[in-house]
């Protein structure tokens, strides 16, 4: 047989450096996955505004509290001289916006709505990726080691998955809320119920990433480098978590990502139902579920909020689907 | 066949002893592990400023006093037999399906339950209509010609739809078409007594329901029909000849849409027991409604009954889709 490409003379001696200029002198680089994952996300103009966003809202969101006192808001001042006493509707047009509360005051208390947002944008993103997280955690877990030994231990599992999605999660997330409202493990109050939502919405949202991570899991036990690391001797624990996950931390960020503004709607549901962040502490699901008594009269206190919800998981929602399609051509 | 639709019944039966289970724990056991006690547990049922005699009483009442394990038996011995109930100075007897009474007002859960199930069922059957169609044949076109103006500019709404939350959008819908421009009645009326205003007041619930749930399907359909499209089988019903018509519709359309019948199973069995958010945000009376209402007077029994409610229409809606495929797909029941 002979070579395909002439590799007699000179040529084959040449050093490999020079290999790399290809055509009209250009550099060739060598570019890793992860590069090219980047590449094309670059070129991907509507996931980079959302990541654009995504952090301009994270910074928002860990910076509320002084970007509240260097305006001078207070979430939970009451403005009684601009309610009108008689309606219980902020005086002037537009919801009461003003100089002093650019976004207008709500309705009732007269509670600046500018702060209340900034201020629930912290407690929607804590529970948000606390929430996700904690279903990372048990999803990744459970799902490797349900797609790697297989048998009666994937069997096991996965009935625990079906049996989960088959369960009214909401009514559950609900009960569990109300029944831990009074209080519970030592924790009262604000912390509470951010603790109580975390593990609600977490502990409910898992399977979704469990069946992922398993899929996966299923094509990746095949390969050869699983093989090697288990003929020199690479135990069950090691292989899961030292060969196996790190491979699966492109769909794992990926399904975070778009898992988070899922969660965010699921926490401003829990706290529109009135089981979630309590009143006082601003929330967004807190405020629309105030509104429900004035958006006739007064849309402005129900329209801010609800943009808010929308703005944030609708760029989470376009960075998750950029990412996805960049570290997975495939799945376009 | 029948082997196969009675091992699914079987485990139907067993799903539901599960959640009825979990769903007790939750209300009498989870708190207890958390650290509260059976006194406090009685006070939260009581409400304001209770007296050390009424918490014994109400905990007498509920049981609290007894082990867990009892207290259980007694709850499923009540929903299949029926139980007698210490009222305070009277005893009532509470029909077969018994859940209890409502603390708050001691009226019984079951027919509250009935009463409310046709709002539900107005709502999630109309809405699902809507969905199904809408999201079914926006995905189908959109998957035909992927990257076209049609196909991104459907996929762009769909975006904004699956990020938009009910109780935002139906107070927009509520707002813009029944305050700002009345085009559709506020309270609900019953279909049997007027069919043409029963549509006309759920309309925008149907719709503000259907705008999530079309988003997610058209998603879904979407991803599914281009996967199928790219199949063997189709390339083959496309080389006999077959118009493309018929490729789409007989040969790509059935299978892709196995997966979303499993996944609208789920859903309309979940919306069954409750459109919790639709209905609080439209006023409508149905189940959801009476959950979130208990919910926020603690009053656990009609939380308790919703719940196991909501989970026996999953069931039930996933036993149905499952018996569905057993009948179009032999496949299905030897696995």
């Amino acid at each position: 047989m002979t070579a395909p490409i002439d590799t007699t003379g000179a040529q084959a001696e040449v050093q490999p450096e020079a290999v790399l200029a290809g055509a009209k002198g250009q550099q060739i680089e060598g570019r890793s996955l992860g590069r090219i994952a980047w590449n094309r996300f670059k070129r991907d103009k509507v996931a980079v505004a959302g990541g654009v966003i995504v952090i301009l809202l994270i910074l928002v969101a860990a910076l509320a509290r002084p970007i509240q006192s260097l305006l001078g808001l207070d979430p939970n001042a009451f403005h009684q001289d601009l309610i009108d006493a008689s309606t219980s509707l902020p005086k002037g047009g537009m919801g009461g916006m003003s100089a002093d509360h650019p976004l207008g005051v709500e309705p009732k208390f007269g509670r600046d709505i500018l702060a209340r947002i900034l201020e629930g944008s912290w407690v929607s993103l804590v529970v948000a990726f606390g929430a996700t997280v904690l279903s990372n955690v048990i999803g990744a877990i459970l799902g490797v080691v349900a797609g790697y030994y297989g048998g009666r231990v994937d069997a096991v599992i996965s009935r625990l998955m079906d049996t989960f999605l088959a369960f009214p999660l909401l009514l559950f997330a609900i009960s569990i809320s109300a029944t831990l409202q009074g209080g519970a493990f030592g924790l009262d109050g604000l912390p509470l119920h951010i603790c109580v939502l975390i593990f609600v919405i977490g502990f409910f949202n898992w399977p979704y990433l469990g069946r992922i991570v398993r899929g996966q899991t299923l094509a990746l036990r095949e390969r050869e480098f699983v093989d090697a690391s288990r003929g020199m001797g690479a135990r069950g624990p090691y292989i899961l978590f030292r060969e196996l996950l790190p491979n699966l931390v492109g769909p794992i960020i990926v399904y975070s990502t778009l898992l988070i503004p899922t969660n965010i709607i699921f926490e401003a549901s829990l706290s529109f139902l009135g089981v979630g962040i309590q009143p006082p502490q601003a929330s967004w699901g807190g405020m629309l579920n105030q509104a429900v008594d004035y958006f006739q009269v007064d849309p402005q206190y129900m329209i801010v909020p609800g943009l808010a919800i929308f703005v944030t998981v609708l760029a989470f929602n376009l960075l998750g689907d950029g990412l996805r399609d960049a570290l997975d051509p495939r799945s376009r | 066949m029948i082997s196969y639709i009675l091992r699914r019944l079987v485990a139907a039966v067993i799903l539901l002893l599960v959640v009825t289970a979990v769903t007790f724990g939750i209300f009498f056991l989870l708190p207890r592990l958390a650290g509260q006690t059976a006194d406090q547990l009685a006070q939260q049922y009581i409400g304001k400023s209770p007296t050390p005699a009424d918490v014994a009483m109400v905990k007498h009442n509920l049981g609290l006093d007894q082990p867990v394990y009892l207290q259980y038996w007694h709850f499923i011995k009540g929903i299949v037999t029926g139980a007698e109930y210490n009222l305070g100075p009277t005893t009532a007897h509470c029909d077969a399906p018994c859940f209890g009474y409502s603390f708050k007002n001691h009226v019984a859960v079951w027919p509250e339950l009935t009463d409310r199930i046709p709002i539900t069922l107005s709502l999630a059957v109309g809405a699902a209509v809507i969905w199904l169609v809408a999201g079914v044949t926006v995905g189908v076109v959109s998957a035909l010609k992927p990257g076209s103006f049609f196909d991104r500019s459907f996929m762009g709404v769909a975006l904004a739809g699956v990020s938009l939350p009910i109780f935002f959008t139906g107070q927009l819908a509520l707002l813009l078409f029944t305050y700002q421009w009345p085009i559709f009645g506020r309270t609900y009326v019953p279909l049997t007594t007027n069919p043409a205003q029963w549509a006309n007041t759920l309309f925008p619930a149907w719709c503000s329901l259907a705008l999530l749930y079309s988003a997610i399907y058209a998603r879904l359909t979407r991803s599914g029909m281009l996967e199928t499209m790219n199949e063997d089988f189709i390339r083959t019903a496309r080389a006999k000849g077959l118009p493309e018509r018929t490729v789409v519709a007989r040969h790509g359309l059935r299978a892709a849409l196995t997966p979303i019948i499993t996944v609208f199973g789920m859903d309309l069995g979940l919306l069954l027991g409750g459109a919790l958010i639709t209905e609080r945000v439209f006023s409508l009376h149905g189940i959801g409604e009476y959950a979130v209402q208990a919910i926020n007077d603690n009053d656990l029994p009609p939380v308790l009954g919703v719940t196991l409610l909501a989970a026996f229409f999953v069931v039930l809606c996933n036993l149905l889709v499952d018996l569905l495929y057993a009948a179009a797909d032999p496949r299905v029941r030897l696995s």
